[in-house]
């Protein structure tokens, strides 16, 4: 009897202790920095395009091979505008296939697809988390607003880094 | 006088007894105390249980096989789901086996941080198996108690790794980045919080009298049979054998750190629960040391992004908060491995299910699986 008196004493503190739970879709609780949420890609706002060469790099490190890319010839270049010579034409990632391991961006050599904070991506149609350049363009535009991202190269340190803040 | 439809009574005799066969029952595959998909095939005398046939096989997603078609490092991402509950522990091994085989010399600083998320994995699966303990014994409290301090764990875990349970973390060679800067700090602070936290457990539940009633001598077994079926970790700790890989075959940094191996006495449930909460305590030791030694250096070995390692076999093992994880691995000199073997531990405790459970009843049934503490994601791999 003793036991289970010494217990409940245990659940009697509870009362008086303060909440840990959160009412999820009411309260969201922070993410931390380092989240990884499904991969977006980044906008250079010098130059008015993505980062991404379509390199593919990521495609071929893919675990699932969500991802498919395909590279076109840079229209700025020939403006004098940019220094990429090609440039990503077609992205598409299915984020339902997609696990999070943040493999593409390890391989990336261009600082062009990074983690969000994204992960609550519920839709209504049956392929709406296969996302095309246009939406991880915009996805990551809101990532890189709400961060502060800046690419390797601006800050000053290498990509590892960047990585360990 | 006969004929179909007429029934014929015979005498009441007291003296022969009733005829009783024994009943087969299907336990799971979705009974929720086997943790996961587990069909137990129980053949039952009343309410004792004659004979057991576990059946396994409804998580198969064919692991081992897709390790062949992927490149080292990727597959360090399907090891993370082999145990979920324990995930920095697989990717270790499989890192270990990598590292061996290529002889990487990881840096110490990346064996300490190894180190210090095992050891907290560890205390975070165990804490996962005090609930749902718990909730086997019919205690529904004790797994808000254990989630409680789990969450902690894991949110520190998102702050170093990014991902909760998944982790991708570690790399041949080291890991992927290192330790956000408040990490300390938060880490202080997390042990001081699981240090209450776990002896609020033990005081919760360890010497309830009812609990005490449905655990002990419950699934009792010695330690010449459980040597005999493979049992490793704290299952086989529990018959009172001081096997501990940490201590048996030293790997990262643990020949340096002290700590005990806790150890039970008549292996039954209750002894088998009561190993793994004096081995948390044990870990928050581990990871105290741990912390204090940490050094400054460099967090990866330079390794090349595509990985040859030489040809040849290789086997890593390592205790899992489960027990003796293995991994066998051939290379054949190409960038992705011949041949990916996995020896979990929760497999062999498992197989000691016939042995744990005749005579028991159907009751304690659910008390002896979730004693074993198996995780089907490793068993059918």
């Amino acid at each position: 009897m003793l036991g289970n008196l010494k217990g409940l004493l245990v659940t009697m503190r509870e009362f008086f202790r303060p909440r840990v739970t959160a009412q999820y879709p009411k309260e969201h609780l922070p993410v931390a920095p380092r989240f990884m949420g499904f991969p977006v890609l980044t906008w250079d706002e010098k130059v008015e395009e993505p980062y991404c060469t379509g390199c593919m790099v990521c495609v071929r490190y893919c675990p699932t091979q969500c991802m498919s890319a395909t590279m076109k010839d840079n229209p700025l270049l020939q403006e004098g505008k940019s220094k990429r010579r090609k440039i990503v034409d077609e992205f598409e990632i299915n984020l339902g296939r997609c696990i999070l391991c943040g493999i593409c961006v390890d391989v990336c050599n261009f600082d062009a697809i990074v983690m969000s904070h994204e992960h609550e991506l519920s839709v209504f149609v049956r392929n709406g988390n296969r996302v095309d350049l246009e939406r991880l363009l915009e996805m990551g535009w809101e990532h890189q607003q709400k961060v502060g991202w800046k690419p390797s190269g601006e800050t000053g340190e290498s990509k590892e880094e960047k990585a360990a803040v | 006088m006969s004929g179909i439809g007429e029934v014929t009574v015979g005498p009441f005799r007291p003296e022969r007894p009733l005829d009783t066969v024994e009943m087969m029952l299907n336990m799971g595959p979705q009974h929720p105390s086997t943790h996961g998909v587990f069909r137990m095939v129980l053949w039952i005398d009343g309410e004792r249980i004659v004979d057991v046939e576990p059946h396994i096989g409804y998580l198969h997603r064919g692991s081992e096989k897709l390790c062949e078609g992927e490149i080292y490092s990727e597959i360090i991402t399907l090891f993370d789901r082999l145990d979920y509950v324990s995930n920095f522990n697989n990717e270790l091994v499989f890192c270990m086996a990598v590292e061996k085989l290529a002889a990487i010399q990881v840096p110490e600083r990346a064996q300490y941080i190894r180190l210090i998320l095992c050891e907290l994995n560890r205390i975070a699966s165990h804490l996962l198996f005090y609930g749902t303990f718990g909730l086997d014994a019919g205690a529904m409290t004790p797994i808000l108690y254990g989630f409680r301090d789990r969450e902690k764990v894991q949110s520190l875990f998102e702050a170093v790794s990014g991902a909760r349970l998944m982790h991708n973390y570690f790399r041949i060679g080291g890991v992927k980045q290192d330790l956000p800067a408040d990490f300390r700090d938060r880490m202080t602070w997390l042990l001081g919080e699981l240090r209450r936290g776990v002896d609020e457990c033990d005081r919760l539940l360890t010497f309830g009298e009812v609990f005490l009633a449905r655990t002990r001598d419950v699934g009792n077994i010695d330690a010449q049979t459980a040597i005999g079926l493979g049992l490793t970790g704290p299952n086989l700790r529990a018959t009172g054998v001081p096997y501990d890989v940490r201590r048996a075959d030293p790997y990262l940094v643990y020949d340096r750190l002290e700590f005990d191996i806790p150890v039970g006495d008549r292996g039954d449930c209750w002894d088998r629960y009561y190993v793994r909460v004096q081995e948390m305590r044990q870990s928050l030791r581990i990871l105290e040391q741990a912390l204090g030694q940490l050094p400054e250096g460099p967090i990866m070995a330079p390794v090349r992004r595509i990985l040859r390692p030489p040809k040849g076999e290789v086997v890593a093992h390592a205790e899992n908060p489960r027990g003796d994880f293995g991994v066998y691995l051939v290379s054949d000199g190409t960038d992705k491995p011949y041949r990916v073997k996995v020896r979990p531990p929760s497999f062999c405790h498992l197989m000691a299910l016939k042995h744990l459970l005749r005579d028991c009843y159907v009751a304690d049934c659910v008390m002896v699986l979730g004693s074993l503490d198996v995780v089907l994601g490793e068993v059918d791999r």
